[in-house]
């Protein structure tokens, strides 16, 4: 009963993803291209010109190089139709970001992290792939593994407000699930994550996310609907190929004013737990937050206001445990480059509900520049088998390469 | 189990009852990235579009959240026209890439990039690092503050508008022509009016009036942060204050989105006047229009030079 159910769900998939592209294909036959890239400064025109007719447009000229690439090592004059520099302009947009992290004080519990380490150089690729999709590739490097963070493809020219990704990703399950490291707010991820959602990996697996868009009057809303193979560190297990993950999102989203919104989303995770073959976790997470950022001042100012809370219903040996973890954060940019923060953690172990973590933490973050940024966390834990840990936790993060967009 | 598959069979329905729609007939969707492409849009296309921008004029467009509802804007655009030049490079890719609007994919029929016939000013040669600041490897993007530019700004919204319904060709055309005719007016008043003060000296905040100097005739001699996106330093401020001291320089102008601290204390030591220039359509109440934003900066750098008897 349960594979014939698995195949048909993985058809379904297969048919909405391979018959979109044909189909946009047809409805919406290519475009002649843009026009080329002209010159950069066609000729200056007289001010008071008459009103032109209609005159034949000129003959596209050849591709140019845009003058700054030339300097910046990039092949100049015009492009040759084959050869190797022809391929450089089809190179992906390529960035690279270090995260370095500093421990002081005292932590005696089996997740200290070391005084100092660079704990995590991601490097990203990004380029359009076709007509039809774009992909997106995180290699991460850590101290003591080289991983594929993430590596999808996404079909951007699917009709019906659906948007399909294949490969390996972070699933949508809540908001710091998806986070990569460096977008977090804080240096560590919350305890709740640690405990109940697969640990600073999360829930990141291979598999076909598909999501649809129900544009409306009222708010913005989005279905998520995801199938992975079923193995997520610490969290999921698949002994056999049947045993997938399927992870559900529904998000919405209300701007209250041209300053303030409000984003929120309800989700779900099933798969399958290391306890034995035919033991499941299931995950139901919501989330909540609240955006200030006045528009004038949008470069100065900004407050978030975020919370997530997680349900997990283990199945063990001896029967099921349930186990409850949250955060509520806060951040507030009180300067163009400074930003304060506080977060409380909670959070049950997922086998021991009697065993709880406890957290605060207080941040002070600041950005030389766009590209880069120094992180202070002091850090107070209070773990489930009674250890206090008082930490103060460094982070100086830096980027080079293409200017990456930021995420919302 | 089974409720799992009914959702997919409904989702699969749901593909293939919605094909991507036979959008009715009535006004096009145009979604700019800013105000003044917005008001441009409205100039060419008339009643036959309904233009909306994503910024607001009084908005850094270097900084906007790319915010979920945006993303329904998106969805609904029959054409969507950025600045270009990287202006948007912080937050419109991934809007595009959520909008499930295959037309405004990059390549996509229905996507201009209006900086492609413009006269774009500042494009590095030579080696270019972040040491310099966040410059815009592929020029100035802050093109639109050059009325000249406005007039192919619309011609080339006028092509696209033409190619997406040829049916109103003539119409676009002939507003197209009587928006260049009315801006080009306008123009000859505006730098007639400029013409006692040309060569005047001025601070900028930011680099953002690259093309309007060299319209009008302003000297931008130095900008009050010390490199691109850079905020500004105590020693920066000093050297601008004594360069200003001996050029004599009366005028700063500030973008309304920028903390006018700095650009004030300077004024005190200078004697100059601070300047808050929108340098965009929607900056002021007032400023409804392309033609607008032209005549509240050009009256506003006027009677300070006058003010201040500088030049």
């Amino acid at each position: 009963m349960r594979s014939r159910d698995v195949r048909r769900v993985v058809l379904a998939v297969f048919v909405t993803f391979v018959s979109a592209p044909l189909w946009a294909q047809s409805t919406d036959p290519p475009a002649p291209p843009e026009q080329t890239p002209a010159e950069q400064t066609p000729p200056e025109q007289t001010p008071p010109s008459p009103p032109p007719s209609p005159e034949p447009p000129a003959a596209p000229p050849p591709t140019e190089v845009p003058p700054g690439a030339a300097g910046a090592g990039g092949p100049s004059g015009p492009l040759p139709t084959y050869g190797p520099a022809s391929s450089k302009v089809f190179n992906p947009d390529i960035a690279v970001i270090g995260d370095f992290l500093g421990a002081i004080g005292k932590n005696n519990s089996d997740r200290a992290t070391p005084s100092l380490e660079l704990h995590e150089a991601e490097a990203s690729f990004q380029a359009i792939v076709d007509p039809y999709a774009r992909a997106d590739f995180f290699l991460t490097f850590s101290p003591d593994e080289v991983g594929v963070e993430e590596g999808f493809i996404t079909f951007t020219s699917l009709p019906a407000n659906f948007l399909v990704k294949v490969g390996k990703m972070r699933a949508s399950f809540g908001k710091a699930n998806q986070m990569h490291n460096h977008v977090l707010p804080w240096t560590d991820r919350p305890l709740v994550t640690q405990d109940l959602v697969g640990g600073e990996e999360g829930i990141s697996d291979a598999g076909v996310s598909v999501s649809r868009l129900f544009p409306n009057e009222i708010l913005f809303l989005e279905a998520t609907a995801e199938v992975y193979r079923g193995e997520s560190p610490e969290l999921f297990r698949a002994p056999t190929r049947g045993d997938l993950t399927y992870v559900g999102r529904l998000r919405g989203y209300r701007d209250l004013t041209e300053s303030t919104n409000l984003d929120f989303g309800g989700s779900f995770a099933q798969g399958h737990n290391d306890a034995g073959p035919s033991f499941k976790t299931r995950l139901w997470g919501a989330d909540l937050a609240f955006r200030y950022r006045p528009l004038r001042r949008a470069i100065y100012r900004r407050l978030i206001l975020r919370t997530e809370a997680v349900w997990s219903r283990k199945e063990l040996e001896g029967g099921v445990v349930n186990a409850f973890g949250a955060y509520v954060s806060g951040e507030y940019q009180f300067a163009r480059r400074w930003f304060g923060g506080v977060r409380l953690d909670r959070s049950d172990r997922a086998d021991r509900p009697d065993r709880q973590d406890q957290g605060l933490s207080a941040l002070l973050t600041y950005w030389p520049s766009e590209f880069s940024q120094v992180r202070g966390q002091y850090r107070y834990t209070k773990y489930a088998n009674g250890i206090k840990a008082n930490e103060l936790l460094c982070q100086l993060l830096f980027s080079i390469g293409a200017h990456g967009a930021h995420t919302f | 189990m089974r409720s799992r598959s009914t959702i997919l069979a409904l989702g699969a329905l749901l593909a293939a009852s919605l094909p991507d729609a036979a959008r009715a007939a009535g006004p096009l969707n145009v979604v700019t990235t800013t105000e003044d492409l917005a008001s441009i849009a409205r100039e060419v296309g008339g009643d036959k579009v309904k233009a909306e921008s994503l910024s607001r004029g009084y908005q850094d467009p270097h900084f906007v959240e790319a915010k979920p509802s945006f993303v329904l804007k998106l969805n609904k655009a029959d054409l969507l026209i950025a600045v270009g030049r990287e202006l948007e490079i912080g937050w419109l890719p991934p809007l595009v890439t959520q909008s499930r609007n295959s037309r405004i994919q990059p390549g996509g029929d229905r996507y201009l990039d209006a900086s492609l016939t413009a006269r774009i000013l500042e494009i590095p040669t030579g080696q270019i690092t972040r040491a310099m600041g966040d410059v815009h490897p592929a020029g100035n993007p802050h093109y639109w503050l050059d009325p000249e530019n406005g007039k192919r700004i619309a011609k080339a919204i006028e092509g696209k508008l033409a190619a997406i319904s040829p049916g109103d060709a003539s119409y676009f055309s002939q507003r197209e022509e009587d928006f260049e005719k009315r801006v080009s007016d306008a123009e000859k008043r505006w730098v007639a009016t400029m013409a006692p003060s040309r060569g005047t000296k001025v601070v900028t905040y930011h680099r953002s009036w690259p093309n309007f100097a060299e319209r009008f005739g302003l000297d931008v001699i130095g900008y009050v942060e010390p490199k691109p996106g850079i905020p500004p330093s105590p020693s920066h401020t000093l050297e601008l204050i004594q360069e200003m001291k001996r050029q004599n320089v009366k005028i700063i102008m500030v973008e309304p989105y920028f903390d006018s601290k700095t650009p004030n204390s300077i004024a005190r030591e200078t004697g100059a006047k601070v300047l808050v220039m929108p340098p965009s359509v929607g900056g002021e109440k007032e400023i409804t229009d392309y033609i607008a934003l032209f005549d509240y900066d050009i009256r506003l750098v006027v009677d300070a030079i006058k003010q201040a008897g500088a030049k």
